[in-house]
Parts: C-alpha cells; sequence; structure tokens
C-alpha cells in the first residue's frame, strides 16, 4: 500500500523530469552534434576544446561566477542571521524578495543612471568633495551589481535553514561556556550549511551564463559563456555550437552539484 | 520571538536594505518625471499614469503576467515540493545525486536554449502557442528553484519525528499533513515567492513559447529597448511594487493576528525535540 | 494543510479574478471578431494612434506581437505555429527568409500608392523589383559625437576613430556585421566582402582600435550616451535621433567616405491568414499622410517621399537623418552571407571583444 501511494506522489515530478528536463537535454545533446550544414560531426567539441577563445571563456566565467558568489554569501550571511533574530522576521524576509519582481531590465537602466558620468552617486561624491569616478564598465560594478541581482537568492535559503535551529542548541553552546564566535563559527554555521550550499547552487550555476549584465553594466568587457552562447542561438544561428557549450554548462553543473553534495551526513539520524 | 538582533546587525542590515531599494526607488522617482527618459529629472508630473492607464493593451499584459506568474507558481510550488519529497526518500546516494543533477539543468541552462528547445518541443506535440504554452514552460522553469528551497528544510527535520509517528500508528498522508507539511512549510512559501520571481523575471523562455496575441509584461519590455523604453513602463512598475508592497503587509498584518503566535508555537515545539 | 488549502483557494479565486479583467480588456479593444490583423513587429516601433484609426477606417483590429532581434523573429516563425500576417525585418533578413521560402510574394495589383516610395529605396539587391518587401523606415550607420569635448565638424572619417585623441572615448553598437563592416570601409573594402584574408585584416585593424573602446553595448548606448558616459559612438541613425532628442549636445555624421545603408521592411511570412486585412493595412502605411505620422512619432527616416514633404521643416532640413544624394549614392548595403561566412564575421568579432 505504501509503496502504491508513494509511486501515484512522485508521478507529477518524474512525469516533469521526463517531458521538460529529459526530452530538451536529449536535444540539446543531439544537436551539439552537428555543424551549420547540419551534418553530424564531432567538431563543435573539437574546437570548444582546443580554442583559446572557448578556453578563456570558461576561465573567465568560473572566475566570475566565483566572485560574484563570494560576494553574495558575505553580504548575504551576515544579513540573514540579523533578520532570523528579528522580531517580525517573516515580513522582513518578504521585504528581501519584493525587489526581485521589479524587471532585471528596468533594474540594470537604473544602474546605469545611478552609476554613470553624472550620475546620482558621482553627484554625491561631488557634494562631499570627492573626485569623479568611472564606475560603470569596470570588474568591480558588473561583479556589485550581478551581486546585487544575486543576493535574494542566497539570503533565502541561508535564512530557511537559520530559522530550523532549535534556540535550544544556541543556549546550550552558551552554557557550556562558548563565545559568541564560538557558536556561531562551531554551531551555527555548520548548521546552516545545507541551505549555504543550495544558495551556491542557485547563484553559481546561473551566474556561469550572465549575459545581459556582462554587456550592460560591464560593457562587454568581460566575454561570458552567456554571451557565446547567446550569439550561437541568435545571431549566426549556429545552434550545434550553442548547443556544445550548453552541454559544456550542463557537465560543470553536475560537477558543482557532486561538489556541493558530498559532506552530506545524517547527523541526527 | 522576541527582538535579539544586536545593534551593529540593525545598523548593517539596514544599509542593505538601503542598497537593495535604491534602484527601486530610483526608477519610480523617474514615473513621475515630466521627460521622457531615465536620465535628467525635468519636474513632477503624472503624464505617464496617463498614458499607462489610457493604454489598455498594456493593462492586458499586466493582468496577464500576474495571471501567469500566480497560477505557474501554485503549479510549480505542489509539483516541487513532491519532487522534494522524491528526492528526500530516495534510498540509494547515486539516485539522489542524479535526481538533483537532473532537477538543476532547467536552472544551469541557459534561457535561449531552454526556450528554443521548448519551442521545438510545443511544436513538435502540435500545441498552440500561447497562454497555455507560456503556463507549461514557466511551471517547467520554476520548479527546480522550488525543490531546492524545500530540500534542505526536509532533509533537516530528524527522521525519528516520523518513525515515532508510524509506529503510533499514522498513515503516511496523516505523516504528510501533519508532520512533515508543517515542518518545511517556511521552505514551501519561499519556493512560491522564488516561483513568482523567476515567472516575472523571464524574458527568452516566454518569447519563444509565446504567440496568437499573448505577450508577457518582460517580453513587451525588451522588445521596446530597442525605440527606448518609456517612462509608461517604469510607472507600471511603480504602482505593481507599490502593489506588491501593500499586499506583503495586509497578508502580514492577517497572519499574525489571526493564526500567528498559535501556530508558530507548534512548529517551535516540534523543533526543540 | 488547512492554512495551504486557504491559500490555494485564494490564489485560484484571484487567477480568476484576473482572467475575467484581462478578457474584458482585450475585448474593449475590439480584439475578438474576425476582422484582425497580427502584425509581428518591434516593440513600440508603430505609432498606436494609426492602429486605432486603421481600425475606425477598414474594421480591422491590429494583434500586435513584439520581438527583440530579427533572429529571434526568424526562429519562431520558420517554426511555425503562429500566424503572424505582417513583420518587419531588416534588408539582410528578407534575403534570408526569401531564400528560406519564408515569404509569400507581394500582389501587386492590390497594392496602391507604390509610387510615393523614394527610387534610392527601391529594387535594391536583397530584394530585386520589391516582389517580396516595402521599405517601412531607413536609415544609416554613422558617428555620434557630444560637442562638449569634440569639436562639431572635426570628426568626419572612420580612420579618425583609431586616434590617440580618443583613447577609452569610444562605444561601440554591438553588431559584429556593422562592427566589422566600418573597419571594412574603412580601409576601402566592401561591408560584404567574403575575401577571408580582408576579414583577418579588418579585424586585426579592430584590435588597434581596443585602446579606444569604452565599451560595447546595445541598446542600452541611447542611455549612456544621453547621459554623456563616453563623447563617442558608433551607432545607428535611428538610435542616434532617439538619444539627440535627449541630449542636445549630440551629433550624427554619416562618414564622407560611405557607410552602410539599413532597411527596415514590411513583408508577408508564409504563416499569414488574413489577406484582405494585410492589404489594406500595407496601402493605409503607404499613404502619405499616415507614413509621415508615423516617421514624427518613430524619429527614424521614411522612404516614402511623398510623406517625407509633409514633415516639419525643422525634419525635413536635418542633414544627418536625410542626407543628400550624394551620400546616399556611397552607401552600401548588407546582403545576406552564407552561414559559413556570417560565422566567420562573428568569431572574429567575438575574437575582438575577447582581445579589448
Amino acid at each position: 500500500m505504501k509503496k502504491n501511494f508513494r509511486g501515484l506522489f512522485f508521478t507529477p515530478y518524474v512525469l516533469w523530469l521526463a517531458m521538460f528536463v529529459i526530452a530538451p537535454v536529449a536535444l540539446i545533446f543531439y544537436y551539439s552534434f552537428f555543424d551549420i550544414h547540419h551534418n553530424f560531426t564531432l567538431a563543435n567539441y573539437q574546437e570548444f576544446f582546443t580554442s583559446g577563445t572557448y578556453l578563456t571563456m570558461t576561465a573567465n566565467s568560473v572566475l566570475y561566477a566565483f566572485l560574484i558568489t563570494l560576494f553574495a554569501i558575505l553580504i548575504s550571511y551576515p544579513m540573514a542571521l540579523v533578520i532570523s533574530k528579528l522580531k517580525h522576521r517573516d515580513l522582513w524576509i518578504l521585504l528581501v524578495i519584493l525587489p526581485t519582481w521589479i524587471n532585471l531590465l528596468l533594474k540594470a537602466y537604473a544602474f546605469i543612471g545611478l552609476l554613470s558620468h553624472d550620475g546620482l552617486v558621482n553627484e554625491l561624491f561631488q557634494f562631499f568633495g570627492l573626485p569623479i569616478q568611472h564606475m560603470l564598465f569596470t570588474d568591480a560594478s558588473f561583479i556589485l551589481v550581478a551581486a546585487y541581482i544575486q543576493i535574494p537568492f542566497m539570503i533565502l535559503p541561508i535564512y530557511n535553514s537559520l530559522t530550523d535551529i532549535s534556540n535550544s542548541y544556541i543556549r546550550a553552546s552558551r552554557d557550556l561556556g562558548a563565545t559568541k564566535w564560538q557558536t556561531l563559527t562551531k554551531v551555527i554555521i555548520p548548521m546552516t550549511l545545507p541551505g549555504i550550499k543550495s544558495g551556491i547552487q542557485i547563484v553559481f550555476i546561473p551566474s556561469l551564463s550572465l549575459f545581459m549584465l556582462s554587456r550592460l553594466i560591464g560593457g562587454n568587457k568581460v566575454i561570458t559563456l552567456g554571451t557565446a552562447v547567446e550569439e550561437h542561438f541568435l545571431t549566426t544561428m549556429n545552434w550545434g555550437m550553442g548547443s556544445t557549450i550548453g552541454v559544456v554548462l550542463i557537465i560543470s553543473m553536475v560537477i558543482v552539484m557532486l561538489l556541493t553534495n558530498t559532506k552530506r551526513k545524517r547527523r541526527r539520524a | 520571538m522576541e527582538d535579539k538582533a544586536s545593534r551593529t546587525g540593525k545598523i548593517y542590515i539596514t544599509i542593505v536594505f538601503l542598497l537593495l531599494y535604491i534602484p527601486i526607488v530610483y526608477l519610480i522617482l523617474y514615473s513621475f518625471s515630466k521627460g521622457t527618459t531615465m536620465t535628467n529629472f525635468q519636474g513632477f508630473s503624472l503624464k505617464h499614469y496617463g498614458e499607462l492607464f489610457a493604454d489598455k493593451r498594456m493593462l492586458a499584459i499586466f493582468l496577464n503576467t500576474i495571471l501567469i506568474a500566480l497560477l505557474s507558481s501554485v503549479c510549480s510550488t505542489i509539483i516541487g515540493t513532491m519532487g522534494a519529497l522524491a528526492v528526500h526518500n530516495a534510498k540509494r546516494r547515486h539516485e539522489r545525486e542524479t535526481l538533483l543533477s537532473l532537477n538543476s539543468i532547467l536552472l544551469v541552462s541557459p534561457d535561449v536554449i531552454i526556450g528554443a528547445s521548448f519551442l521545438i518541443f510545443f511544436t513538435a506535440l502540435k500545441l498552440p502557442l500561447g497562454f497555455w504554452s507560456v503556463l507549461l514552460s514557466h511551471i517547467a522553469f520554476e520548479i527546480p528553484i522550488v525543490l531546492l528551497l524545500v530540500l534542505p528544510r526536509l532533509d533537516e527535520m530528524s527522521p525519528s519525528m516520523t518513525n515515532a509517528a508510524m509506529d503510533l500508528g499514522a498513515s503516511p498522508s496523516q505523516i504528510l499533513s501533519k508532520i512533515v507539511l508543517p515542518y518545511i512549510q517556511p521552505g514551501i512559501i519561499a519556493g512560491f515567492f522564488m516561483a513568482i520571481t523567476y515567472s516575472l523575471d523571464d524574458f527568452a523562455v516566454t518569447f519563444f513559447v509565446t504567440g496568437n496575441g499573448f505577450t508577457t509584461l518582460s517580453v513587451e519590455i525588451y522588445s521596446r529597448a530597442r525605440q527606448g523604453i518609456s517612462l509608461e513602463i517604469n510607472a507600471l512598475a511603480g504602482i505593481m511594487f507599490i502593489f506588491s508592497l501593500i499586499l506583503v503587509g495586509v497578508y502580514y498584518l492577517i497572519e499574525t493576528h489571526n493564526t500567528g503566535n498559535g501556530a508558530k508555537k507548534s512548529i517551535v515545539e516540534v523543533t526543540d525535540r | 494543510m488547512k492554512k495551504f488549502l486557504a491559500a490555494f483557494i485564494a490564489i485560484l479565486a484571484l487567477c480568476g479574478g484576473l482572467a475575467y479583467g484581462s478578457n474584458q480588456l482585450t475585448k474593449s479593444t475590439g480584439d475578438t471578431g474576425n476582422k484582425v490583423l497580427n502584425l509581428y513587429n518591434w516593440g513600440d516601433y508603430i505609432d498606436p494612434a494609426l492602429l486605432t484609426k486603421f481600425q475606425k477606417e477598414t474594421g480591422y483590429h491590429v494583434n500586435v506581437e513584439t520581438f527583440d532581434s530579427n533572429e529571434a523573429m526568424y526562429t519562431k516563425i520558420k517554426q511555425g505555429g503562429t500566424s503572424y500576417d505582417l513583420t518587419v525585418p531588416s534588408e539582410y533578413m528578407v534575403e534570408k527568409m526569401k531564400t528560406d521560402h519564408m515569404l509569400i510574394p507581394l500582389d501587386k495589383s492590390r497594392l496602391t500608392g507604390m509610387n510615393n516610395y523614394g527610387s534610392s529605396f527601391m529594387n535594391k539587391s536583397f530584394d530585386r523589383g520589391n516582389k517580396y518587401s516595402i521599405p517601412y523606415f531607413w536609415g544609416t550607420l554613422g558617428i555620434i559625437y557630444n560637442d562638449q569635448s569634440i569639436k562639431p565638424g572635426s570628426l568626419e572619417h572612420w580612420n579618425q576613430l583609431w586616434s590617440t585623441k580618443y583613447r577609452n572615448d569610444i562605444m561601440l553598437i554591438d553588431s559584429a556585421r556593422d562592427i566589422m563592416g566600418f573597419s571594412l570601409i574603412s580601409m576601402g573594402k566592401s561591408v560584404n566582402t567574403t575575401n577571408s584574408a580582408e576579414l583577418i585584416k579588418a579585424k586585426d585593424k579592430l584590435n588597434q582600435l581596443s585602446p579606444n573602446v569604452k565599451a560595447v553595448v546595445a541598446d542600452e548606448i541611447k542611455m549612456y550616451m544621453a547621459e554623456g558616459e563616453a563623447p563617442v559612438a558608433v551607432d545607428w541613425s535611428g538610435e542616434a535621433s532617439e538619444m539627440m532628442s535627449q541630449n542636445s549636445h549630440l551629433h550624427y555624421v554619416v562618414p564622407t567616405e560611405g557607410s552602410n545603408m539599413w532597411f527596415d521592411n514590411l513583408v508577408i511570412p508564409k504563416t499569414a491568414k488574413h489577406f484582405k486585412a494585410i492589404y489594406a493595412f500595407l496601402n493605409f502605411m503607404s499613404k502619405p499622410e499616415n507614413a509621415a505620422q508615423n516617421a514624427e512619432y518613430i524619429g527614424y527616416s521614411t522612404p516614402n517621399t511623398t510623406a517625407y514633404k509633409l514633415l516639419p521643416k525643422n525634419i525635413r532640413d536635418d542633414k544627418q537623418f536625410y542626407p543628400d544624394q550624394k551620400v546616399i549614392d556611397r552607401l552600401q548595403v548588407y546582403s545576406n552571407l552564407s552561414p559559413q561566412k556570417v560565422q566567420e564575421y562573428n568569431d572574429l568579432y567575438l575574437e575582438f571583444k575577447m582581445h579589448h
């Protein structure tokens, strides 16, 4: 009886996997073996792994995605920690999510207005007697804006796992004479690892294929894999090469998943 | 739950909140500008709101967008939660890893790839493009995020709780509705809100799978970029934002007033095992 | 569980309300009967007042759906599942769609007002005899500069962009054909060259431009230039008119040695169904007063020379957007290249972008 119940219960999810994941992935794999003349070939993979262009791009993407994720964690963890201690914490966390409901392009345009040469930030700088800064099209502004976009996605899972920690653990740790810092590093952070891991998965993986922000804010000074995919699918219509990059992204995602999932302990089993 | 945040903590989150909201305040501010673009504020005017309310096409697009966002988020939250249970109950480790990897493929694939492959898929099935194809696609790409937000809660749940309930003769459905769901509720709510985010933000997938006059706000905004995005869009974003702010406030008031304390206590007690 | 159920029902009820509301709104715009025309257009690329006028005159309601790039539009139409009656591709895309059998030839006997179009804008290489397309708007590729840092009239040639004067000053539009194109023109070559050696030379020349390039951006270039983020940009005339209306310090110039001339054109894709409406609309848009109204709203140059005469004097006399015949004669139109060549242009362009 139990088996039946479970089987029925998981049907929608499995159906989804089959229709919207397995089928498209099969399609992407299939396309990745064809050139622009629809001939079967391995040339796409050969080009990807031998041409300096794509390898540099991959290295760039990984580096920037790493930095974006790092910044997002550094800002988000304390944020989630403080919010989880507030009285109306559920309200505050909703207020973290709300900015994500505004269209990305509009927010990016707002950032252009804020950071540009005659923008609001520079006017503030001038007001305080500071020299005007060229902020757009720098790595720093690109990483900061990307981190800005990703922060809510990082705060949420961390907050989720923080609210889960029972106060008794923290009290126990205090009673045993741990300092605040020790409580944080020895009790709280280890217990929120699952949240941090899903935060990394939600932030790092999509950051590998950013293209909008790298153009809008970064001025295409950083070319990521996302830019190349966009170009292959929409400009040159070389779906084969685009799919090949897609396959590489999927494989690197699997690697990230394996890395972030290895140390799964059933602590309280 | 009393307020235990330290002073520095409060200052810190005030700063981060300010940073989070500055771009939004900025673009709402410009919706009141007399000018036509998001540069150089040119005096207060409500004309962009006038334009917006006269633009029936834009208003219809707006309602469609919200409709798709809510409907797809409800469906994906249900399916995603089921998926999280499936992954959580996976017996062998490699089974779990495979499911998780498959789950995240849609998160990692660039939107154009997903959009193009969904388009091929729908046309192969002879499904007409429009409302239903957009709804299905949104459900599809929202499921993974829901799962990733629900799963950590499930994994944190002590198996001894369900074991005890089972020993006491509770049926699987009772265990699910009385123990598991209340426990993972915060994850489910987070998943629902993130699903809405994904739906509202998506351009590329919607663009490819839409048709027959059905459009969402994102598609309209992106395709206006070549001509320059008019401040009418800012006005719409502003209204939407204020509206969701009010909605969140009302939701929260009801929540704390009615069930608030009772329900929260019970969760806390369960946790304090 | 009860709470979930209650929330679920509340959301479904809200959805019902939204669906009803959007349905009412669509109805109120007159979008229900069979008298419709499905127009697949760039976003905000037609004066909405004209659509209302068209419905009043003919009874056809125009459903507008939008796209943001030629290639995205091509993919959508090629894949099917849609029923667009008219769309607005650029010139090279007209040629590509024609080659791929995605267009329906125009029935000239049902068209009126074709003599309103200027001869410089008809019978172009991408569609000889205008068998498939009617020009909608046209323009050029050129240089935009800010007179606060650059003396008016001092920047008139492509080669000047390479000057050390403009270190980190130039913004480029993110488009392989256009950027490779002006490099080719600056060397006196054709923008449609298929000679790989010439292409590599053009890329090498672009690499030397790198220190001057501040950024390579797309539509947002308008906002950047209007904000004064950079003093020089290479962009299309349509975008230029948009930014100049926001910042009076900006000027547009088409380099004298030549440039690209682009067209957006009305065509009938193979997905079309409502032919009566299509021809009513094409004839409506060819009428000088309508074309002029549209040109004023959009701010691009109209190929309808009778309509041009109806435009206000300040627009008509604007040499930046309606250049002399002498300049027009030196403009080159892009032709559709083979997929390998498109790939070659793009690969080289990508290398240039990575170089900087």
